[in-house]
């Protein structure tokens, strides 16, 4: 197999740590800010972060069509936290003009666990991944207020008000409430890299 | 395929972790509702929520003090991103008030007027996460031990002059890539003689670099400081005064933020910096007699 190009979207937040989680899952990942490289890539990740800002800065810098229309025409892509926000259909609290590059059919609710006083860690069985359990932080976190029929919840976290999906996948779009790549287990970006972007069967370059 | 598990709030890796989301972005001091949806609208990362920013409190002088609560409600209702707020150096009680409050940092910070001029809040006590000011190493790893969750380079607030906080920042990083080549024995004294603890000591000559997120602060005023501080390797920059002293805001704001993101392209910061209007004024900090130097509060 080619090596596989992959970029994260490297306009603020924690992309160093998404470069370090597909490192160690044993394939490399580069950091991608201009609108150029989007045609380069074969899957990209989105990081977590302020998603107000990477879609403004995305808007900014001319990214912003070029990634929705790649996600459009299947480009294989992962969110953690901002990133699940950024790949939502509809988001519930957004801020005014809040944009989302969308392509997962699901409303996002932003920071919908509470302010950082409720930011929490708690283990999440992942469909898909293998025991011992995923480690998720959860920081400031959406979750997923609603899905659409084609999207797969692959976890669910149980509160007060119900049980909300935390992980969700749709084609080959992956989303995730949590930041595996804040802990050094590698295993969601190893599932996205080897069970769908390995698996797209979009051309290789 | 739902869990109902342990969920732990107030770890040191959710404390961490929420100033990992904040890099490469700009905290931006505001005073009111009005300044915060600037900042918001203009792409900053969170916004601090105070009564005077750092040049009105140094040109008026007096006590300053943690905000009133009802500001930094309205301020929390107002815009979706992240709400910072200060609370003066040692004041345990104003970061239990703000705590209750919901903010989702606490600054325990040189620019308001010290509580205690022995003592730094014992921040492991708490569930919210705080960031410090540090003018060097050792400075840091004390207030690390403490409990704080991400740290800022001082410099010197409320001026505009970024000769400071470009000093504190080098001091910071140099000091740092000195330990990562030192000989294992040599750890001890250098651990002793920054006066701080031998185990956060190691920990950065292991790892060459701080356990938690670097931001810079204080003086920083113009999108090429912003590219500067980042170039010499923060992980973000504070703007306090530098955006609303300014003769436009919102065009200042969000110059700074683009600069903060290409900090390595002098054609973006070029382009931002076109037009901008006047910057605050400012004071050398070279004119400021010692006793007013914000830098030289907290130990």
């Amino acid at each position: 197999m080619h090596q596989l190009r992959i970029g994260v979207l490297a306009l603020q937040g924690d992309f160093r740590e998404h470069i370090r989680s597909v490192d160690l899952a044993g394939y490399e990942a580069f950091a991608l800010n201009r609108a150029a490289q989007v045609d380069e890539i074969d899957a990209l990740i989105i990081p977590g972060g302020e998603s107000t800002t990477i879609a403004k800065l995305a808007r900014s810098f001319d990214l912003f069509a070029p990634i929705a229309s790649a996600i459009e025409s299947g480009l294989p892509v992962y969110g953690s936290c901002a990133g699940m926000i950024m790949l939502a259909g509809e988001i519930e609290g957004a801020a005014s003009g809040q944009e989302s590059f969308g392509g997962i059919d699901m409303k996002v609710r932003r920071n919908a666990f509470g302010r950082q006083v409720d930011s929490f860690e708690s283990d999440i069985h992942f469909v898909g991944i293998a025991q011992p359990a995923i480690h998720g932080v959860f920081i400031r976190a959406p979750w997923v207020e609603s899905v659409g029929e084609s999207v797969e919840v692959l976890a669910s976290i149980s509160t007060e008000s119900g049980e909300h999906p935390v992980a969700v996948r749709q084609g080959n779009l992956l989303a995730t409430s949590f930041h595996p790549e804040i802990t050094d287990d590698f295993r969601v970006h190893r599932y996205f890299i080897e069970e769908m972007v390995a698996k797209s069967g979009r051309p290789t370059r | 395929m739902s869990d109902s598990p342990v969920k732990v709030t107030g770890s040191g890796r959710v404390k961490r972790g929420m100033a990992e989301m904040l890099k490469g972005g700009v905290i931006m001091d505001v005073v009111n509702v009005e300044q915060a949806k600037i900042a918001e609208d203009s792409g900053a990362v969170a916004v601090m929520a105070l009564e005077r920013v750092p040049a009105d409190i140094r040109a008026q002088g007096g006590v300053s003090r943690m905000s009133d609560p009802d500001m930094i409600a309205a301020i929390q209702a107002a815009v979706s991103i992240p709400v910072m707020a200060k609370v003066r150096i040692g004041h345990f009680v104003e970061a239990q008030v703000l705590e209750s409050l919901g903010v989702d940092y606490i600054d325990e910070s040189e620019v308001l007027s010290p509580a205690d001029y022995e003592n730094h809040i014992d921040k492991t006590k708490f569930t919210i996460p705080f960031v410090c000011g540090a003018t060097n190493l050792g400075e840091a790893l004390r207030r690390i031990n403490e409990g704080a969750a991400m740290i800022r380079s001082k410099g010197e607030a409320g001026t505009g002059d970024v000769s400071n906080a470009t000093t504190h920042i080098r001091t910071l990083l140099r000091e740092i890539r000195r330990l990562s080549s030192m000989r294992e024995d040599e750890i001890y004294v250098a651990a002793k003689e920054m006066s701080a603890p031998y185990e956060l000591v190691k920990e950065v000559a292991d790892t060459g670099k701080l356990p938690v997120v670097l931001f810079t602060a204080g003086g920083i005023a113009t999108p090429a400081d912003a590219a500067m501080m980042m170039q010499l390797g923060a992980d973000g920059v504070f703007v306090g005064s530098g955006i609303f002293k300014s003769g436009n805001p919102a065009q200042r704001a969000a110059a700074c933020v683009k600069a903060t993101t290409y900090y390595t392209d002098p054609k973006v910061i070029a382009d931002v910096s076109r037009g901008l209007g006047e910057a605050m004024v400012g004071i050398n900090v070279a004119d400021i007699p010692a006793p007013h130097r914000l830098a030289e509060r907290g130990w």
